[in-house]
């Protein structure tokens, strides 16, 4: 069974006017596997990433999405965490006030709980938080601070993959963690990634440019117009991306 | 309308006037005070909307019931009810249905240049002290301070002599301990001399099923080069009135914060006039409000710049749960003199019910023009972006919502610097989120 099955999924702003962007997009995903997803921006990737995550600002007007076989759509947004979904956000938002560490501890136990787990000890939580961060460049002060609170584009995205590791997701989808970063970042972000992928935890990396594929080195590679995903290959896909631009894509779509 | 038609009196008032007729007489500056204040009531009755100052609180219409004055507590029944702030290493003074409980009342050992003394022995002994009361006077009428000068009965007075820096804190623990509704009146005094200083407590707390009445004031009067902080908690019963006055009078060079955080009482007013009266003093005036059912709670303040290079920074929050009901009201008065005044204030409110509601007036008055002051208010839901994020990590709703709840509220306790202290009020708030969800 697919990890995720994403098949003919339709889906438009919330809303009476809300307009569609996703059209008909159809994705599998297999435990093990990393699939990037590319395209022009306004293409819809974030838009697909957010409705995973289960965002409310969309409504799903067709098709179906199943996590190992169970209907994604119903579930609550906590809930589909729970059950391995992880998003690392374009953007992702600072919460003022609430200690990272406090966030992080909050956000496994409640997992945990959910899945029916004992609590993580206090010593055992620290030891994971300093191992994951020390990998990431994380230092004490920004655990202590508020969630992403002053934390430069850089730190957000290493942020992101810090909670990424300590949650242990078996899906991860990446919306374009590469941007805003430059070459020493993208390659400690990388490498951060590239140290959960594992025969059971598959990844989607969105993105919008190749380089970030030079480090995170794909299985598949989709091209994503206009709410559909028009072409897939492999990882030299995204070579021939690199060189042509989305150009193509766009005038088939028009 | 003509001046001369009063409006019928309300069961409320009519009890009220009738404690009043007990108002001692005398021949000394309190009993004149009492009197004085007891004619202003009977000339003004409860405040209603029309008068400005609690047009978002309309006394006369929400407090119908006539209560008589609270009679003596059973030791044992206040001792078991005076729960709040107990964790805290304090000196602590109890006073149940507006009278001190020696019994439970940390009153001997003073520290050096510490006096505390309870209110009705200060006046059965003519205390010196009581020469400060009443000093400061609010601008306009105000009901609820004038029946507390009227009638109280007991309370605490402290004077920290010049010099003197009082490590422990002061509590004093207010508790209704009747088996029925009643009214209580308390005042209390603090004097803080040059160059002390003291941190001060007080809890309010009784239980939630009777419509009792806390009428509590407290004025300070902090000399120059003092230090004075102060936390109120007030937790009184789901179905009390809760009317306070917190008055001061701040000498030059000095540094006072209060916060107050009312999660009690039915119907709650918090007033603060504060007197800035010595130049290039700080002041910050903080508190919370956490609401939930129909709860109504009020905070009105009131700082007057009299004179130069003063520093005054208000930060108040509100949670708003249900159906409840915040008001804030604060003005910042400049006057002439006050150059180079820096007074800020900001009320932030956060509504998690669908029928919450919440009124704010700031107001600024500033008559000298070398000065920086600003105000400003906002009101909103929790945010659906950071309420995403939370859940997205697998937070579960209320959870996310307690997250960020406390992180809204603990921005202003954060300001209260007495470690124990703040921690006992980080986990009211808790408290009161566990309960919600
Ligand atoms: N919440 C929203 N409200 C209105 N328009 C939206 C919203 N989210 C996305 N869109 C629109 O949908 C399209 C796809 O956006 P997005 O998914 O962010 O694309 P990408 O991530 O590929 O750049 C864009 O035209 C964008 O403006
Ligand atoms: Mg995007």
């Amino acid at each position: 069974m697919a990890l995720l099955d994403i098949e003919n999924l339709h889906a438009k702003i919330d809303g009476e006017h809300g307009k569609e962007i996703l059209k008909g997009l159809s994705l599998k995903v297999n435990p093990g596997e990393v699939h990037a997803i590319m395209g022009p921006n306004g293409s819809g990737k974030s838009t697909l990433s957010y409705i995973l995550a289960g965002k409310e600002d969309y409504e799903v007007t067709d098709g179906t999405v199943t996590l190992e076989g169970e209907d994604l759509l119903e579930m609550e947004i906590d809930e589909r965490a729970a059950k391995g979904v992880f998003l690392a956000f374009q953007y992702p938002v600072e919460v003022p006030g609430v200690a990272t560490m406090t966030f992080l501890r909050a956000a496994l136990n409640a997992q945990r709980k959910k899945r029916g787990e004992a609590e993580i000890s206090t010593p055992d939580f620290l030891r994971l938080v300093r191992e994951k961060a020390g990998h990431l460049g994380i230092n004490q002060d920004m655990l202590k601070r508020g969630v992403n609170v002053g934390f430069s584009g850089g730190e957000k995205k290493r942020a992101e993959i810090l909670q990424m590791a300590v949650l242990e997701p078996k899906l991860c989808v990446l919306d374009e963690t590469d941007s805003g970063l430059d070459i020493d970042a993208l390659k400690v972000v990388s490498e951060g990634v590239n140290a959960l992928r594992s025969p059971d935890r598959a990844m989607i990396v969105i993105t919008h440019y190749q380089r970030l594929l030079n480090h995170i080195v794909p299985d598949f590679v989709h091209v994503m117009n206009q709410g559909r995903i028009v072409r897939s290959g492999g990882k030299e896909l995204a070579l021939e991306l690199e060189a042509n631009g989305y150009a193509e894509y766009q005038q088939d779509a028009a | 309308m003509n001046a001369d038609i009063r409006p019928i009196r309300t069961p409320a008032e009519q009890a009220i006037l009738a404690s009043l007729g007990t108002v001692p007489e005398g021949g000394d500056r309190l009993a004149d005070l009492r009197r004085a204040a007891a004619r202003s009531f009977e000339e003004n009755g409860l405040p209603h909307r029309r008068v400005e100052e609690w047009k978002y609180t309309d006394l006369r219409a929400l407090m119908r019931e006539a209560v008589p004055v609270a009679g003596t507590a059973a030791v044992a029944e206040a001792e078991a009810r005076a729960r709040l702030l107990r964790g805290v290493e304090a000196r602590r003074i109890v006073i149940a249905n507006g009278a001190v409980v020696p019994e439970l009342s940390d009153l001997a050992d003073l520290e050096q240049g510490l006096v505390v003394t309870t209110f009705s022995a200060a006046v059965a002994a003519g205390d010196e002290a009581l020469s400060r009361l009443g000093g400061i006077v609010p601008s306009r009428y105000d009901a609820s301070l004038a029946l507390n000068t009227a009638l109280a009965k007991d309370g605490v007075v402290i004077t920290v002599a010049p010099g003197a820096r009082i490590e422990r804190p002061v509590h004093v623990a207010h508790v209704f301990a009747g088996a029925s509704a009643a009214a209580m009146y308390t005042r209390s005094l603090v004097v803080v001399g040059a160059g002390a200083a003291l941190t001060y407590a007080e809890s309010f707390e009784g239980p939630d099923g009777l419509a009792y009445q806390a009428n509590a004031a407290t004025e300070f009067v902090v000399g120059d080069e003092a230090h004075l902080d102060v936390v109120r908690l007030q937790e009184d019963g789901a179905s009390a009135f809760h009317l306070a006055t917190l008055l001061f009078d701040v000498g030059r060079d000095s540094q006072v914060h209060t916060f107050t955080f009312s999660l009690g009482a039915s119907v709650a007013r918090t007033s603060l006039y504060a007197t800035l009266s010595g130049a290039d003093s700080h002041v910050g005036f903080n508190g919370a409000s956490l609401l939930k059912g129909r709860q109504h709670a009020d905070t009105t303040l009131y700082v007057d710049h009299q004179v130069p290079g003063c520093e005054s920074r208000e930060l108040f929050k509100h949670v708003l749960d249900d159906a409840s009901r915040g008001v804030f009201q604060g003005k910042i008065v400049v006057r002439q003199a006050a150059q180079k005044t820096d007074g800020r204030m900001m009320s932030r409110a956060l509504v998690l019910g669908d029928e919450a509601e919440m009124d704010n007036k700031p107001e600024l008055e500033i008559f000298a023009d070398d000065v920086q002051c600003g105000h400003g208010a906002t009101c909103g839901a929790i945010d659906d972006e950071l309420l995403f994020y939370l859940r997205a990590r697998g937070i579960p709703m209320k959870e996310a919502q307690s997250l960020l709840v406390q992180a809204f509220v603990g921005e202003a306790i954060e300001t209260v610097e007495h470690e124990g202290l703040r921690e006992a009020l980080i986990e009211r708030a808790e408290s009161w989120l566990a309960a919600r969800a």
